[in-house]
This record gives C-alpha cells, structure tokens and sequence, in this order.
C-alpha cells in the first residue's frame, strides 16, 4: 500500500494524505490495524487458542503435571509459585488448576468455535437460500425461524440436552441445530437487497446458474457480515456453555470446561474462593474480547455502518 | 377499529407458531426414557401387568402417537373437562395437572421479569442518552466499557458473586426466596428488598442493550436538522434532549424490546436457579433434573406462549409509538 500524495510539513514528516483504494479486505486491515482496542482483543484471543492448543506442551514441559493428577494433602491450596503448578492454585482434589484452565480452554473455545462454524454453515446457507429463490422455501425457512425464536432458547436448550448425553460433541450439535436462526434471518436480509442489483442481473442474463450466483456472487458480497456475525455469535456461545454447565447439562467432569470448572468452583466457594476467579475471568475476558473483534471488525469491513 | 383487526391478526398467526411449537414439544417428550404408567405408579408393588395394560388404557396410551398428542393437546387446551385427562399432561411428582403447578408460579417469574425490564429501561436508556450527548467524555467512555462487558459476564457467576458480597459478606439483602419466612405477604420493603438482586442479574445484559442502542439512535437523531433548529431558537439543552431527541430515539427502544423480551424469558430460569425463586423457570427446570416430563412440556409451552404474547404485544407498542408504521 503506497501514498498517492504526499505532503512535506515544516519538521520533514512525511504524511499519506490520501491512499489508493485497495479493495474491501486490505482497506478493512488497513482501518483495523489503527483501532488498538480492537487489535488488543484480537491478540488476546490468538494468545488463548495458541496457550489452549499448547496445553499438552505446557502441562509436560512447563508445570510437570498431569491435569488428572491429584494430591488430596493439597487440597485448596491457594495460588502459589511453589510449586509452579499451583500457581493458580489447586482444585478441591488437589489438581493443578492452572493446567485444567488450558485443558478447559480447548474445550470451551472447541465447542464455541466448532459450534458457531456449523451455525453459521447452516445460517449462511439457509439464509442465502430462503433470500435469493424466494418463494416456498422462504416461507419455510421463516416459518421454522419464528417457531425456534418463539421458544425461549434455555428451554429448548435444557431438554434436548437431557436427552442426549452431553459430551462436546453432542453439545456443538444440539447448540448448532437450535441456533442457527438470528444468522439466517441477517443473511436473508441481506441476500434480499443484493438479489436485486444490477450485477446479480448481469451474472443471470450472461448464463450463470444458480449456485453460480448463490457462491460466486452473493456469498462474497454478505462476507463481511458473516465474519462480525461469527466473533460475536462464538462469544455466544461460550456463555451458554457455561449456563449449560450450570444447570448440569453441560460438558461432565472430568473433562474440564472453563463453564464447568467455574460450576464446579462454586460449591468450595468458602473453601477455594480462588477456583472461583480464573474460569469466570477467563470466560469473561474472552467473550469480552470476541465482542470487541466482532464491533471493530464491522467498523472496519463496512464504515458506512460505523456508529460507536 | 383498524387496531382491534391487527391485534386480531397477530394473535391469529400466533396459532400455527403455538401448535407448531406444541408438536416439537410433544416428539420431544416422546424421546424421552421411561414408561410413562411405570413413572406415573413408581413405588407401587402390587401392580400386575393386566393393571398396567389397564391404565394404559385408561390413558390412552396404546393409542397412536397422534392421537395422544390430540389428547395432550385437548387437556393442554380445556383443562381435562368431562374426560380421563391425558397423562401427558399430569405430573408425575405431584399427581396434579401440570398446568396447574406451573400458573401458581407464573406471577412470579412476570413480577421478575417486569422488574427487570423496568430496570433496563430506567437505567438503560437514561445512560445511552446521557452518553451520545456526553460524546467522548469519560462518561461517554464509561457507558460504552459498560455495555460490552455488562454482556460478556457469565449470568449465573454475577449472580452468585453479588449473593457472595453483598449477601454473605455485608448482609445487606437476603439471597434467596421470594419473601422472609414468617413475614406477611403484603410486606412490600421485604419484597422489594428479596427482589432487588435478581432483578438486576437478569436485566443487566439489557441495560448494556438499551445503552448502547440509545447511545447510537440519539446520535443519529441529534445530527439532524430539526435539532439544530432547536438550539437556534434557544431552547434550553434540557428542553431539546427530553422533547426533541429523546422522542425520536424510543422507536428502537420498542424494536429492541423482542431480543430483550426472549433473553428475560431465557434468563429468568438461570437467575430464578441462583436466587431460588419459585417460578416457572426454576420449576421447569427441577422437572428436568426429575425427569418429569409432563412439566416440562407444559413449562415449555408456558414459557414460549409468554415470548409469542409478548412479541404481539411489541409489535403494538411499534406501531403505536411510530405511526409511520402502517399496521400491515
């Protein structure tokens, strides 16, 4: 990216005045990279999942601890840097909180990153489908919205997962399957105003199909939706992974979840008062952070939408 | 007159939505593991089989699955008049019409819910108003730190974090429970004080809301013309922000209300499990934790009829506070 103009002011700065078009993606990176508090959240979260997916290298290398293991004369004992490994301290069995914080961490950020990917691939592709064919389909597609909107998503949440064991993998599915409508409705209303631009009729008059046009033409153009829509919609997520754990109906122990460990921390609260703090900031924090990727990122890829 | 119709209509397309709702609700329950007699006869040993084919059939159990959802429906709908009701509908605990059990908690998860949203608003929008006016400002900073996080906090461990300060440690409210033990039912401080709590943890997330739809609309209405024209022919700042911007930035206070409405609905069952308050919520969740379907059917039922009357209800309060909005 190169200045097309350039000023000399009187202390021999060099400022851009004006910087060529360069197309959506490297102007929004361009926009993004002077909003330090989007950034910062940005790095938090690249920070989690590199820490999270290095848990097994952390737990050989750095603490020397088995995230299973337990020693029962060490029991609440409060965060200390000796032994490094109950550096946030230890669990009402005597596990090494901080370890089964980066194990929780897969866990929590898996199911909130796997299940926001296949709500979105249901939302997307119902969206575009229902907003550009019109027709029966739509009226489909609405009607099942409205009646999945029309319950209380808790309610919904708290039966089907007292059906199904609620492993990770059950869960992502169940959470997927219920959740899907606010992206779907998004992108039908965008795919509704799209539908109708002269680009979409120069693409069908020169001959091209319709899935030509539904990936080719439209999915490009709610592109940048569908990526504000996803950091928030991961955050999301998180929060009802642990609203889920709460109730019960969450991930089991002993596969630790950040919502888990936090429930779990709940019951000691008098004994282990600090198992209570590390999983609820850290599902904070990171929900915090997702959050605020997902304002800037739609400050950056549309500024005709930027309001804050 | 026109009104009357469209609030007719609304509650007509509520039907479908209901009896769709109603079916999901119904397969459901069918997945469900267990007998039903068995649950509905638990701790009864002298049962032998020919009773058990009996009941069913008193029941109507060795019907087909969609005439017992006829049946569910029919007692769901008329409350058992001049038949056997449809076991589907009793519960397996109480031995009494769920229905039954679930409207004697209504009133309280409403009380939660008006108290919360009464919170939201109070507090919501007086913050995003004062914010877009403050632009920049550190107030302006503060509210817009507040509505990101006030989203981003766990529900249940805030609730559980202000029991642990404010009810354990200072002793300043009590914790749990709808009213003091012993205490007369019209004590209102007692309620206002047992109140207070949940109804903050639940209306949170929708005060961040209001704030930062409000901050957004009234900067949006405040760079307009009229308002300009309202400071030129010196109107006090007062006169211009409660008349002037103010009344132009509601009508996203209205559409703002249906997300607002399912999350108090969704939230409440949380909110109502950490502060033990008796209502629907609480009560259809200790179903599921039992096993006792036939209330959580029926809770579900509640719960989402609630959304869909409240949704209508919306959809009026729009059209009456935007009449741009034709009643289509």
């Amino acid at each position: 990216m190169t200045a097309t103009a350039e000023v000399t002011l009187e202390r021999r700065e060099v400022v851009p005045l004006r910087r060529t078009a360069a197309g959506l993606w490297s102007d929004a990176w361009y926009r993004l990279r002077r909003d330090r508090v989007t950034m910062a959240a940005l790095a938090v979260i690249v920070l989690l999942i590199l820490v999270s997916l290095a848990a097994p290298i952390f737990e050989e290398l750095v603490f020397r601890y088995k995230f299973d293991q337990q020693d029962l004369l060490h029991a609440y004992n409060p965060p200390t840097l000796d032994p490094i490994y109950y550096i946030f301290g230890a669990d009402e069995i005597g596990r090494s909180q901080a370890v089964r914080l980066l194990y929780g961490g897969r866990v929590s950020l898996g199911v909130g990153f796997a299940a926001a990917s296949l709500q979105l691939t249901i939302g997307v592709g119902l969206g575009l489908a229902a907003g550009y064919l019109r027709g029966r389909i739509d009226e489909l597609v609405i009607f099942v919205i409205t009646v999945l909107n029309s319950i209380p998503q808790i309610f919904l949440l708290l039966i089907v997962a007292s059906l199904f064991a609620p492993g990770p993998l059950p869960l992502i599915g169940i959470i997927s399957v219920l959740g899907w409508t606010q992206i779907t409705n998004f992108v039908r209303g965008q795919t509704l105003s799209l539908r109708e631009r002269e680009f979409i009729t120069a693409a069908k008059t020169i001959g091209a199909t319709t899935p030509r046009v539904l990936f080719r033409h439209l999915l490009p153009n709610v592109m940048p939706l569908i990526i504000v829509l996803a950091a928030i919609d991961v955050g999301t997520i998180m929060l009802l992974e642990a609203a889920l754990s709460f109730l019960g109906l969450g991930i089991q122990p002993p596969i630790p979840s950040w919502g888990n460990m936090l429930t779990n921390a709940t019951q000691y609260f008098f004994r282990g008062g600090h198992l209570v703090v590390t999983p609820g900031f850290l599902i904070f924090m990171t929900v915090l952070c997702l959050y605020l990727v997902g304002d800037g990122l739609r400050d950056a890829l549309d500024p005709r939408l930027k309001t804050h | 007159m026109r009104s009357l119709k469209y609030i007719l209509r609304r509650l007509l397309y509520a039907i479908p939505t209901l009896l769709a709702i109603s079916i999901l609700t119904f397969a459901l329950s069918r997945l469900a593991p267990g007998d039903p007699v068995r649950l509905f006869t638990f701790g009864a040993t002298d049962l032998t089989q020919q009773d058990i084919e009996a009941l069913r059939h008193t029941y109507g159990l060795d019907q087909p699955a969609p005439v017992q959802y006829g049946d569910w429906l029919w007692s769901a709908v008329f409350f058992d008049v001049g038949r056997p009701p449809s076991l589907a509908s009793q519960s397996i605990l109480y031995h009494r019409p769920a229905a039954g059990l679930l409207f004697e908690r209504l009133g309280n998860t409403l009380q939660l819910a008006l108290a919360a949203l009464l919170l939201q608003l109070l507090i919501g929008v007086p913050l995003g108003v004062i914010a877009a006016f403050k632009r920049g400002s550190l107030t302006d900073k503060f509210v817009r730190i507040f509505a990101v996080s006030g989203h981003a906090l766990p529900t249940f461990w805030l609730g559980l974090m202000l029991i642990y300060l404010v009810s354990v440690n200072l002793r300043l409210l009590p914790s749990q429970g709808l009213l003091t033990i012993g205490h007369d039912q019209w004590d209102i401080p007692d309620r206002l004080r047992h109140i207070l709590m949940p109804a903050f943890v639940l209306a949170l997330a929708g005060i961040a809301n209001y704030s930062r739809y409000l901050r957004t609309e009234t900067l949006e209405v405040i760079s307009q013309d009229f308002i300009r024209t309202a400071h030129a022919k010196g109107l006090r700042e007062r006169t211009v922000i409660v008349s002037h911007a103010f009344r132009n930035a509601l009508i996203p206070v209205v559409t703002a209300l249906g997300g607002i409405l399912a999350v108090l609905v969704s939230g409440a069952l949380i909110v109502e499990q950490v502060f033990t308050w008796p209502g629907v919520g609480q009560f259809t969740y200790a179903a599921v934790r039992s096993k006792d379907y036939p209330i959580v059917m029926a809770g579900v039922m509640f719960a989402s009829t609630l959304l869909v009357l409240s949704y209508i209800i919306r959809d009026i309060a729009y059209s009456v506070v935007d009449p741009r909005i034709k009643a289509s």
